[in-house]
């Protein structure tokens, strides 16, 4: 509105009349844009909300009840008079768990929704294009050759993920077509890791064998704090990062020359995909690759939002299943505990599907 | 026309731009280069016999000639030879079936990143043989077969009705993410049993590592028919799959019927796939690589890349699968392995030279 007051007086018939017309129009137009911004933000708050509850559940409900005023007590560093073994239960299984699953569930979901969008392939999640594979061979022979424990073991799927990224990056570099060739690439050597895992896997004995399955599925039950520190220092540095190339997911897919044409820096898709690769390879290395949730949360998310890809709505969707279903994966069926993995696939893929047939239009499932 | 045919005679690193444009002419009748066709057929002969005579024991060929011709009965290498010939056929069947249900199922989902086993047929196949194993006590490589067999199909329909009841019918973007859906949700369920019930998992890891040793001759030929059936019918779609490669409407606007196309694709792809793992058990490299080095080679017509799968699918597996002996004596390294560990090198250098072949 500074417009009319620099406007010199009498250049223009009634400039306000005219101004507030336009500004009239203006804020249709605005308010119009605003709309599906605005919902977007809306369940992005929503999820947030879901996603603090989820981890309250899994803290507080469960086999052992913890109370809400006991828990902040504990937090507080004192022991709840009225129970005096929940200190011990909360800090040393409930609570790390928790915060692991929320972690993890932020760093799938983002990095499975910044692979579909950057590479425009529904099918691009990291378990599909190696990333998760070349971290789950290595866990897997650290496990059963090498006998790997504590933070050995995640160090190891670590360096894997690694590996496999740098091999893909030395493939695609230099083209146009790198994603292309990248994800080739990435599928090939996919396939021959999963090769190598089941040849191990028959060679081990049986006992290793299973330790090294519950890994491969995905699982919480290692969650310890210093795992839990360096995820979340490794999350909250790639955060921002991610934050960045969030804002030109929308024109990434477009494509590659179109973006370039409408102002999107060039190499800002690729960033995008050099953080998800590393949000991918150290969330893996921390829990195993929880099935299917990097390739869930994009879709979910973006049904939610009406049809707009959305980073955050899409973490935040990782992060509320991750923690739920670890939570239905010890209590759903008694005497049995199930890793998380078993439940995001078993009961992630009905709520997948569900979203693929209610689709309203092709291409927006 | 002249320009991409004068291409294709420079071999396989023609241009996949002049193939594009020539390929898909309607109706333009067109010769494969003689030279490539008679290479591969070679080469297949070559791991055919490889396959036969080599492996823990190798056998002079002119021993191998004696039994094959019914004249070595009293020789001591006749079981060996026998036994190698099935698994001969076997590797034969299973690398053709997957290899071309391979290049079936990238065209018909558009979608290079799509595998056979993407219609939930792997997934259904593993978890109807964890059931087998863990509820109904089976423990035969007969018994699986069934098993495997009918927990392909079911999870192939199911894929194929959920895709369909949205709105608009089969898509191929629909069918990708339903596929991906039922094959995870059923690869869970499996590994919800096995992780609970160590016994279950000891027997299913080796069902799990795709081989296309130790089945016997009566065996194959329960399944033979299966391999029939699906060949023939991707054989007789391959026309259909440039059509649907162009995308629907124009493809529509062509004259094809669309539905039905894609359903006899994705039938045929379904019936090759699972008769494949039920015989040889999950092998995951073939159908995903051999279509795309396929297209390298020959371009994006289908009606080339299907008969190239058809003749380098088995080549590859009889092929690894030799090695694979020959790698391990006494024991082996099982064929699904061997597939990746000689496939990728290859492929990653095919990517990094070649020129994509765009689906």
């Amino acid at each position: 509105m500074n417009a009319d007051v620099l406007t010199p007086s009498g250049a223009v018939a009634d400039p306000r009349a005219v101004a507030a017309e336009e500004s009239d129009d203006l804020a249709r137009v605005v308010r119009a844009r605003r709309r599906p911004a605005r919902r977007v933000h809306l369940v992005i708050a929503a999820l947030a909300v879901a996603a603090l509850a989820a981890v309250l559940v899994r803290v507080l409900l469960g086999d052992y009840v913890v109370a809400l005023t006991d828990l902040l007590l504990i937090l507080r560093g004192e022991t709840p008079p009225d129970a005096p073994g929940a200190s011990f239960i909360v800090m040393e299984a409930k609570l790390p768990r928790a915060l692991l699953g929320l972690l993890a569930g932020l760093a799938f979901g983002a990095a499975g929704a910044m692979f579909q969008t950057t590479l425009r392939n529904p099918l691009a999640s990291p378990d599909i294009i190696g990333i998760s594979l070349g971290a789950s061979a290595a866990a897997v022979i650290a496990l059963t050759l090498l006998d790997a424990q504590g933070l050995w073991l995640p160090a190891a799927a670590l360096l894997g993920a690694v590996a496999v990224s740098l091999l893909m990056y030395a493939v695609g570099r230099g083209t146009t077509l790198a994603g292309q060739r990248m994800v080739l690439v990435g599928i090939g050597v996919a396939a021959l890791l999963s090769s190598v895992i089941q040849f191990v896997m028959t060679r081990t004995s049986i006992q290793d064998a299973q330790a090294a399955l519950v890994w491969l599925t995905g699982s919480l039950a290692r969650a310890t704090w210093p795992v839990i520190g360096l995820l979340s220092a490794a999350v909250l540095v790639l955060a921002p990062l991610l934050a960045v190339c969030a804002r030109w997911m929308r024109l990434a897919e477009l494509g590659d020359e179109l973006s370039t044409t409408l102002g999107a820096p060039a190499g800002r898709a690729r960033l995008g995909l050099v953080v998800a690769v590393a949000l991918a390879a150290v969330a893996t290395s921390a829990t195993g690759p929880i099935a299917f949730v990097a390739f869930l949360a994009g879709p979910i998310a973006r049904r939610l939002c009406g049809g707009r890809p959305s980073l955050w709505a899409a973490a935040l969707v990782g992060a509320v299943v991750v923690v739920l279903s670890d939570f239905a994966g010890d209590y759903l069926i008694p005497a049995v505990n199930l890793p998380v993995g078993v439940v995001t696939g078993a009961l992630g893929a009905p709520l997948m599907l569900a979203v693929v047939v209610t689709a309203d239009r092709a291409g927006k499932a | 026309m002249s320009a991409p045919t004068t291409l294709e005679r420079e071999g396989p690193v023609s241009s996949t731009g002049g193939e594009t444009g020539g390929a898909r002419g309607v109706g333009s009748a067109r010769r494969r280069p003689p030279g490539l066709a008679v290479l591969l057929l070679a080469l297949l002969v070559v791991a055919v016999v490889t396959s036969i005579a080599l492996g823990s024991k190798a056998i002079p060929l002119g021993d191998l000639l004696q039994v094959l011709t019914g004249d070595g009965d009293g020789m001591a290498d006749r079981g060996i030879v026998e036994a190698r010939v099935a698994r001969t056929v076997v590797g034969v069947l299973v690398g053709a079936g997957l290899a071309v249900a391979g290049a079936a199922m990238q065209g018909l989902t558009r979608n290079p990143l799509a595998d056979p086993g993407l219609l939930g047929v792997n997934a259904g196949a593993g978890l109807a043989v964890v059931v087998a194993i863990s509820v109904f006590g089976v423990g035969s490589l007969s018994g699986y077969v069934w098993w495997a067999m009918a927990g392909a199909g079911l999870a192939a329909v199911l894929v194929h009705a959920l895709a369909g009841l949205a709105r608009g019918g089969v898509m191929p973007l629909r069918l990708t993410l339903a596929g991906a859906a039922v094959s995870a949700g059923l690869a869970s369920w499996s590994s919800g049993v096995l992780v609970s019930s160590r016994q279950s998992f000891d027997s299913f890891r080796f069902w799990q590592v795709g081989t296309i040793g130790g089945r016997g001759l009566d065996l194959v030929v329960t399944v033979l028919p299966f391999f029939a059936v699906g060949l023939v019918v991707v054989l007789l779609a391959v026309r259909r799959l440039n059509a649907l490669a162009l995308g629907d409407d124009l493809a529509r606007s062509l004259g094809e019927n669309v539905v039905l196309a894609r359903a006899a694709v994705a039938l045929g792809v379904a019936v090759l796939c699972g008769a494949s793992t039920a015989l040889a058990g999950p092998i995951g490299f073939l159908g995903l690589v051999v279509p795309h080095v396929a297209r390298f080679v020959v371009g994006p017509d289908h009606r080339r890349i299907v008969p190239v799968c058809l003749v380098a699918g088995p080549t590859l597996l009889l092929a690894a699968d030799t090695v694979g002996r020959l790698v391990a004596q006494p024991s082996e390294v099982q064929a699904g392995i061997m597939t990746a560990v000689i496939g990728v090198p290859f492929f990653v250098v095919l990517v990094r030279r070649g020129r994509m072949a765009s689906l």
